[in-house]
């Protein structure tokens, strides 16, 4: 599961060799420093941390900063842990160039925030699906949530009004459709969770 | 926003067509593939909207065909157009004419704009 931390740019459409109309995601991805490698025998596990984005030194505390120049590079905003990348070493910077056009990767990014929403925007309810016959102000509302006095409860786990968007979103199998190395862009085929300018991380 | 542009204008290349608006009208010739054989058809009609821009702009031809209204939507950057051929400049007030769509016969003519020497 190699990886690398990158940014979305935004979305636009790129014609394939057959002259299809791909919507696409552009993604700034990388380049990116080791900063840390553990190993099963010091940390219990192995794995490989990451750091992209360069941040100012003023906003960086005095125990990160030890951390960054042990690896010999600038503080990174962003830090990220990825498990079993093949070989590294300490301070090695990790490019767009372990991608190849054509392969299929999975984004994970923080969907965009939608605050405090109902049953149908959060879950896909149908709603009422009418507004007459005696429909006032239930249009949108979610219906029964269980029976009565049998189980007397409401099941845990229910579908209900809630916080909604904000959450680590997973997108499988995204194409690479093309890989631009000297500009560090990734462009991918499809849509990728969160907003423009947010942190991503494409894993392979 | 420019940064996509940017990388959009990188990736997809528009070829240069002749200037056109709504009101014009046009014989549009384009590729179309049938199964692995690709032959040309062309489409004439009048141009009732131009959207977007850059390499996802579109446009819209609308002709009456055997009496009905048909409108195709072309995507400049398509690697399918082939030619593009302004037959009639249109006068017309605005950039998007679909009161066109309500229109048939006579009252959807549209004026052809003159053309002033300058002098």
């Amino acid at each position: 599961m190699a990886g690398i931390i990158g940014k979305k740019i935004g979305m636009t459409s790129v014609y394939s060799a057959e002259g299809k109309n791909l919507p696409c995601t552009l993604i700034e991805a990388g380049p990116c420093v080791v900063t840390q490698i553990k190993s099963e025998e010091k940390d219990g596990y192995n794995s490989i941390q990451l750091g992209f984005g360069e941040k100012k030194d003023k906003h960086t505390t005095k125990a990160l900063k030890g951390h960054f120049s042990k690896a010999g590079t600038s503080p990174k905003k962003k830090i990220v842990e990825f498990k079993s990348f093949s070989e590294a070493n300490l301070g090695d910077v990790v490019t767009v160039d372990i991608f190849n056009e054509g392969e299929f990767v999975d984004v994970v990014g923080t969907s965009k925030g939608k605050g405090f929403q109902g049953v149908v925007k959060r879950h896909g309810f149908g709603g009422v699906g009418q507004a007459t016959h005696g429909q006032h102000n239930r249009m949108r509302a979610p219906g029964s949530i269980g029976a009565a006095s049998y189980p007397a409860r409401v099941f845990k786990g229910m579908k209900m009004a809630g916080r909604t968007g904000g959450d680590r979103v997973k997108m499988i199998n995204l194409q690479i459709v093309k890989v631009m190395p000297e500009k560090n862009i990734l462009v991918v085929k499809g849509s990728v969770p969160g907003a423009k300018g947010s942190y991503l991380i494409i894993e392979k | 926003m420019d940064k996509i542009k940017e990388l959009a204008n990188e990736l997809t290349q528009v070829n240069e067509w002749p200037e056109f608006g709504a009101g014009d009208t046009l014989n549009v010739t384009y590729k179309i593939k049938e199964g692995d054989k690709e032959r040309l058809q062309s489409f004439k009609g009048t141009v009732i909207q131009r959207r977007g821009s850059g390499t996802t702009e579109t446009f819209t031809i609308r002709k009456i065909s055997g009496g009905t209204g048909v409108e195709r939507i072309f995507p400049l950057a398509s690697p399918f157009l082939e030619k593009i051929v302004v037959e009639k400049q249109g006068a017309v007030r605005r950039a998007r004419i679909f009161y066109l769509r309500d229109r048939t016969g006579k009252s959807a003519r549209i004026k052809e704009r003159k053309k002033y020497s300058t002098k």
